[in-house]
């Protein structure tokens, strides 16, 4: 499998990250280059091998369903580019 | 009088006991040196008062005749993927530039707990993705090190924990966190002729630290030596009930029970790790650590990880994938750098500011990740990779039915110059080719200067041991240690 320009310009938007059409076609090698490389993976016969989901055994704990640390508004939001009256802002989204 | 600043953290914290000197002395020293060492761009924010604050906590309580906290009066340097409280946390990104945490890691707040001071926060690969520190918004870090015979080409302190590797081995701070996704304390600690251990995936909270790949990344300490790495581990170590990942179990006495007699025990060299085109300086090095360990009393037996070729391009697909997820938080609204053009709605918002707040190698690994994921390629691609990691885990597991532990050459060669894989991604991943399989399957590693290369730079030896045996890790790092005897140090030019 191979990407083309259009494919990289697609997958940057997947990712919510702006590109020029000079940094699409700068990128169609390099990440042809790298997928190329891992493509060998497919070499590996795993058709009766499980993936792994815990690289150590760790079973999940669950804790008691209650609040832990309430009450931390202004430390939330300490860092926030931008806020009024306790909340985050952002770019109007409803029409 | 000793140069404080010449000893490690066992030396700091004993003399600090005896009163041999003051723990504000030892802060005051440090501080001079790190104030002296632009140079080498190790320090992104330098935290002096942190550092004072924690020595006058020590000398009181000295001078009040109370017991001592483990590491009372030990200034270290923390790296900046760690959440510091009040101290700016950026990951070498310009995305988090300026972001204050109002919480502590878990890991840091361990180690302001048993008494030590933070001298800075350390300067890495941006969000910790990169072997050689030319990754960074706030510039490369300069190894101290310098190529003998006059060449005086930069060179790269190893990646990701390059400002961690270049401020111990420069003597900047007596030790340093760091953290580990496919190698990023053990190659750095190799370049730089220090010792650095990844414990067992799980021992260290991940909780508060900026996540690169949450399966993987691991943190673990830097330091002079086997001894003050263990003493380190022991205080960042423990479970933490934030991290659903973390291990409940207790934290060994690690320090206690170092020990470098290898009788009885059986080293497995691994006969998949001799790679095509490895240089004849590397290979001399395994051989010299074969003959070490040997001497150490332990037996050498040859194993077979069959899956070692596949741990690189499987690693190159679950990084990046998991990154992707992970670096999704960074979209300009809760914290961080937002980019709002004149008029742009929400969807332009979060791209143009993870285009300006994001480097290109963050970018290049997000594009990957994302395509991996992708509807159409996440079989072929991540279920894929996640399958062959099983496969690698299971090699390690057959190992450990011959031996006790690994040895193998941290790194396939000595520090590089900066700017010369810089332009070639691929190269670049390749240099991490001995660390990222144990990596992938979550065991302790270590690296502990083996000796010298043709140009006096520091080349490293690799212990990986079986999940949770930090211990036979760290006594097999000091057998080598021991009879490395290796004092080389960077002549300061800085």
């Amino acid at each position: 499998m191979s990407v083309d320009q259009n494919t990289v310009r697609k997958v940057a938007s997947l990712a919510r990250i702006a590109i020029t059409d000079a940094e699409a076609e700068r990128l169609t090698p390099e990440l042809n280059n790298i997928l190329g490389w891992v493509e060998q993976l497919g070499e590996v016969d795993t058709s009766s091998v499980e993936p792994m989901t815990a690289v150590i055994p760790n079973t999940l704990r669950l804790r008691e369903d209650v609040v832990t640390e309430g009450d931390q508004r202004d430390a939330v939001l300490a860092n926030a580019p931008q806020g009024e009256h306790g909340f985050f802002t952002v770019p109007k989204v409803v029409e | 009088m000793t140069d404080v600043t010449d000893l490690g953290v066992a030396a700091l914290r004993d003399g600090i006991r005896t009163k041999a000197f003051s723990a504000r002395e030892v802060a005051d020293a440090f501080i001079v040196k790190v104030s002296k060492a632009k140079a080498l761009n190790a320090f992104i924010v330098e935290t002096p008062d942190h550092a004072i604050a924690a020595a006058k906590a020590a000398d009181d309580a000295v001078a009040a005749g109370e017991t001592l906290k483990p590491l009372a009066g030990v200034p270290i340097g923390m790296k900046d993927l760690f959440c510091t409280k009040g101290v700016q946390t950026t990951a070498a990104s310009h995305i988090l530039e300026g972001f204050v945490p109002p919480y502590e890691s878990t890991v840091s707040h361990h180690l302001w707990e048993a008494g030590a001071g933070m001298l800075g926060k350390l300067n890495l690969d941006q969000f910790a993705m990169g072997s050689s520190n030319e990754t960074s918004h706030f510039g490369n870090v300069i190894s101290p090190w310098k190529r003998g015979g006059g060449d005086n080409a930069p060179l790269a302190p190893g990646g990701s924990s390059g400002g961690s590797s270049t401020a111990v081995s420069a003597r900047l701070c007596p030790a340093a966190t760091g953290t580990d996704t496919g190698g990023s304390i053990r190659q750095p600690a190799a370049f730089t002729g220090i010792a650095g251990i990844k414990p067992t995936y799980g021992r260290c909270s991940r909780w508060g630290v900026v996540a690169f790949a949450s399966s993987l990344d691991q943190a673990g300490p830097m330091a002079h030596d086997v001894k003050d790495c263990a003493i380190m581990l022991e205080a960042m170590a423990g479970f933490d009930p934030k991290d659903a990942t973390s291990l409940n179990l207790p934290v060994p006495k690690w320090e206690e029970g170092l020990n470098p007699d290898m009788r009885g025990k059986k080293i497995g060299i691994p006969r998949e790790y001799r790679v095509d085109n490895m240089p004849a300086e590397i290979d001399a090095l395994w051989q010299q650590g074969i003959d070490w360990m040997k001497d150490a009393g332990a037996e050498i037996v040859e194993v077979s990880l069959p899956h070692t070729k596949y741990a690189l391009p499987a690693y190159y697909i679950i990084a990046p994938a998991e990154a992707s997820s992970n670096l999704a938080r960074y979209d300009g609204v809760r914290y961080g750098l937002r980019e709002l053009p004149d008029g742009a709605n929400l969807q332009e918002m979060y791209a143009v500011t993870r285009d300006h707040g994001f480097g290109d190698e963050v970018k290049r690994r997000i594009l990957i990740g994302t395509y991996v994921l992708s509807a159409g390629f996440y079989d072929a691609y991540y279920t894929q990779a996640q399958k062959v990691r099983t496969l690698i885990a299971r090699d390690f597991d057959r190992a450990w039915l011959e031996c006790d532990y690994l040895l193998t050459p941290t790194a396939p060669s000595a520090a590089f110059a900066l700017g010369e894989k810089a332009d070639d991604p691929l190269a670049m991943y390749l240099n991490d080719v001995f660390t990222v399989p144990s990596s992938l399957a979550g065991l302790p590693a270590m690296s502990v200067p083996g000796g010298l290369d043709k140009n006096g730079l520091p080349l490293g030896l690799q212990i990986i041991g079986k999940p949770l045996d930090e211990q036979g890790v760290l006594n097999a790092g000091m057998a080598i240690e021991q009879r490395a005897g290796f004092t080389a140090r960077p002549e300061s030019w800085w």
